[in-house]
């Protein structure tokens, strides 16, 4: 049975989830975790996935770690854990 | 909207765009959630070390954020420094740009403006950019 996982949602995704701050999701690893939320709140998967990787300037956590250095979308997730997704703060002269 | 932003704040993040010359440098002014008050500056790390290129360092932004949500703040300045180019977004900042609420601030310290700078301030929602007035002021 897959655990509920808490999630917060940043500012600018909000829309897709009736501005809520955090919602729920399940899920025993990442991936499963965003399938969840799509299917919840309808787009935001595609807001976090490119061609089925993560898209590189949408960071994702667990609890304190990037999931970068868990294994990415296979990082697993266990009861308790908090989910934190935070566009990356970036930009440049060209 | 207009960017109210305090004399200070300016003087600070132009010597820091000239401390870190050639490489981009970066940072926030905080302020209370919805009070567009530019209150409390916070340079960050260009964890990319770039003349071209800036991004806050991965730990950083979640420490960041989480210290704005404990003190009921947000992100009411986002800035950075184009150290050869003006001070206006470039491509990258406008598909990278992703806080709705932040006023979107650039200086140039490019080097035609001798020991001059430039400074504007920006919206940028969707790919939609909409520069704004900066009103300096030395006390709010």
């Amino acid at each position: 049975m897959s655990q509920t996982i808490e999630v917060r949602i940043p500012t600018i995704l909000r829309p897709y989830t009736k501005n809520e701050k955090a919602v729920t999701a399940q899920g025993e690893t990442l991936s499963e975790l965003i399938s969840s939320l799509d299917a919840n709140f309808s787009g935001l998967g595609e807001r976090l996935l490119e061609n089925g990787e993560l898209r590189r300037f949408i960071n994702i956590y667990i609890n304190d770690e990037d999931v970068r250095f868990m294994g990415g979308l296979n990082a697993p997730l266990k009861a308790g854990d908090s989910v934190t997704i935070l566009p990356a703060v970036a930009g440049g002269c060209k | 909207m207009t960017l109210r932003i305090l004399q200070r704040d300016v003087d600070a993040i132009v010597a820091q765009s000239r401390a870190e010359y050639p490489d981009e440098c970066c940072g926030v002014i905080l302020g209370p959630i919805g009070s567009d008050l530019a209150n409390r500056l916070k340079p960050m790390v260009n964890a990319a070390h770039s003349p071209t290129f800036y991004e806050f360092d991965s730990k950083d932004l979640l420490a960041l954020y989480r210290e704005a949500d404990e003190n009921d703040e947000e992100l009411v300045v986002i800035y950075h420094s184009h150290t050869e180019t003006e001070a206006y977004p470039s491509r990258t900042d406008i598909a990278y740009a992703s806080e709705p609420n932040a006023h979107y601030v650039l200086v140039s310290t490019r080097k035609e403006l001798a020991s001059s700078y430039e400074l504007r301030s920006y919206r940028i929602i969707d790919g939609e950019v909409t520069e704004e007035p900066v009103e300096i002021l030395l006390d709010w």
